[in-house]
């Protein structure tokens, strides 16, 4: 695996902006305070005059970014995860969700993986608060290809967008010369007739769940992986399909077990095919400061706890 | 200002004032103290002022306006349907279910340019709209009013502070300093004090304009106003909450509550009484 190139989706964000301004002359970046952290300084450097710096004031960069909108404009309003949804959640409720301004909200350092800053950045409530605007929609990438294809969608959807990105470097997955993405569609990436159980990851944790899936192979269990990067619109019907024909699921996401990725596919399997939905993701407390691959670790986010999970749910 | 035009806007300024006492009277609940504050300014504002039609009101050239103190959506309605927005009858509709206005602006009622209603978002709105027009090399100007107890609200701040760093100044906000909150009057409940002093200090030029409900003082600050280019400016305007209907003026109840049946046929004797001194 060494030969694995791995980039932050938060890099893959700034680059995206950079490479789609030209072809799309109505963006503009809000950043506030951290273009160097959410990467947006890449496209500041190439596109001065479209960047706004907003100083630490996230509140009122929502609000000018719903302005914008309101104007013809689309803006990226970008910081991280913990003040794009935790902070400034009322307002972008309000000014961004209810008014359904075409504002896309770029959130980087979600998650644990934010590492040593510890548990004040750590944001593991973003993806159930953004799920519960009206007309939100919600997008986790897994990798830069996915990220960078994300990040046209988002522009070519009209309507509010949250985009959650990671600090941390990821493996890249996905090749660019044939990935397609499509807002609101789930990607089965392990499948078989002989599949007993569905995971179900989103992000970072993609990457973990088709390595637990190809270890488990080999002892003989298959289990399906699919990749839901749009956490909201849900793809129900894929996550139906997989609850009626493999039983049971596990759900894998570096996000809190309340609200997130588990609670919308747990939803969903309940009206449609009521099966077992088991949750990895951080369990109700709070992270700590620690090296971002340690706390993977520690969190249960990683292959290895997948396949302990999974191995336990089919009693084996 | 000419007379006949002064005239003339103080009769609109009646009927803005009748429509506000009707929604909140037919809505049973509402805010009729801080809308009657404002009812002068809007009708300034979009009689005299802003370049808008009703007939084309998402015209991507005109003048906006947010009402940052969004609880005051009566007296922006009550001058929309005077204007021809829509029908003066959705007034008696306010704040029913399934009607057209509701308890707050809303960006998809007809004239309204941004939803509103929390506190201190609308001027964030506002400094993305003027934002735009500078982008966009666009000649409009935005207006957003705000009320003297909003302006506690942190957010308000750091919106001052974003727009004179992009010197925008084809915005204006107007603060109606009519000097009470729900809880009281604002120098007693969490002074914002001095207005003014704190425009200033973030780098906004400043207008006080010592009597909101004289139209040559308004238009005199308005005035002043577009003489100011490379930051933005803030109007101060001392009004009186409840302003033209006797038993509600400087009463803090008439915040929020809406009168009954005898109060409302008393409210509006008086602006009737005043529409036919206009008219004599």
């Amino acid at each position: 695996m060494a030969d694995v190139i791995k980039k932050a989706t938060r890099e893959s964000y700034g680059e995206a902006l950079r490479d789609l301004a030209e072809k799309y002359p109505k963006l503009v970046v809000l950043d506030a305070d951290l273009a160097a952290a959410t990467k947006t300084g890449i496209f500041k450097k190439a596109y001065p005059d479209r960047f706004f710096d907003c100083g630490i004031a996230e509140a009122n960069m929502m609000g000018v970014a719903a302005g914008l909108a309101a104007s013809g404009m689309i803006p990226f309003a970008s910081t991280f995860a913990m003040f794009a949804a935790g902070r400034a959640y009322e307002i972008v409720r309000n000014s961004i969700g209810y008014p359904h301004l075409n504002v896309k909200i770029g959130a980087t350092h979600a998650g644990i993986s934010v590492g040593e800053d510890g548990a004040t950045h750590q944001c593991n409530e973003d993806i159930a608060l953004m799920r519960t605007i009206p007309g939100m929609t919600v997008i986790v990438p897994s990798d830069d290809v996915e990220a960078k294809a994300a990040v046209e969608a988002a522009i070519l959807h009209e309507g509010p967008v949250y985009m959650r990105f990671g600090r941390l470097a990821a493996p890249v997955l996905n090749d660019p010369a044939t990935y397609k993405f499509e807002l609101g569609k789930g990607i089965t990436l392990r499948e078989s007739d002989k599949d007993e159980i569905t995971i179900v990851a989103t992000g970072l944790m993609v990457g973990e769940a088709v390595n637990a899936s190809d270890a488990l192979k080999a002892e003989g269990i298959s289990a399906r992986v699919i990749n839901i990067h749009t956490i909201k619109p849900l793809d129900k019907e894929l996550i139906c399909k997989a609850a009626k024909e493999t039983g049971r699921i596990v759900t894998v996401e570096e996000h809190s077990i309340i609200g997130g990725l588990g609670s919308a596919v747990a939803d969903c399997v309940t009206e449609c095919c009521p099966v077992p939905v088991t949750k990895i993701g951080v369990n109700d407390e709070f992270g700590h400061s620690g090296p971002a691959v340690d706390l993977l670790k520690e969190f249960g986010l990683s292959s290895e706890n997948i396949i302990t999970t999974v191995k336990k749910v089919l009693n084996k | 200002m000419d007379k006949t035009l002064k005239k003339q806007l103080m009769k609109t300024a009646v009927n803005v004032r009748m429509g506000v006492l009707t929604g909140t009277f037919h809505a049973k609940s509402g805010h009729p103290g801080g809308s009657l504050s404002i009812a002068d300014l809007l009708t300034y504002l979009y009689y005299n002022k802003m370049n808008v039609n009703a007939q084309n009101p998402d015209d991507e050239n005109r003048d906006r306006l947010v009402l940052s103190k969004g609880h005051t959506a009566p007296a922006l309605y009550a001058v929309l349907a005077e204007k021809g927005y829509f029908d003066k009858k959705e007034l008696e509709s306010l704040r029913h279910i399934g009607a057209l206005l509701q308890g707050h602006p809303c960006i998809h009622i007809p004239g309204v340019d941004m939803s509103s209603g929390s506190l201190g978002q609308g001027i964030s709105a506002a400094c993305g709209m003027a934002l735009a027009g500078k982008l966009n090399k666009k000649d409009y100007h935005v207006y957003t009013i705000l009320g003297d107890g909003e302006i506690e609200e942190g957010q308000v701040w750091e919106a001052a502070m974003f727009a004179s760093h992009y010197k925008l100044d084809n915005l204006t906000a107007i603060v109606d300093n009519n000097g009470l909150q729900i809880d009281g009057k604002i120098t007693e409940v969490c002074s914002p004090e001095p207005i003014d002093e704190k425009f200033r200090a973030f780098g906004w030029h400043v207008i006080v304009v010592d009597d909101a409900h004289d139209f040559d003082k308004i238009d005199e600050a308005f005035k002043e106003a577009e003489t100011i280019t490379g930051k933005p400016v803030a109007i101060i305007q001392k009004s009186v909450k409840g302003k033209g209907v006797s038993f509600m003026e400087n009463q803090v109840s008439w915040h929020g509550s809406a009168p009954n049946a005898e109060q409302y046929e008393q409210a509006m004797n008086e602006l009737k009484a005043a529409l036919a001194e206009l008219e004599a």
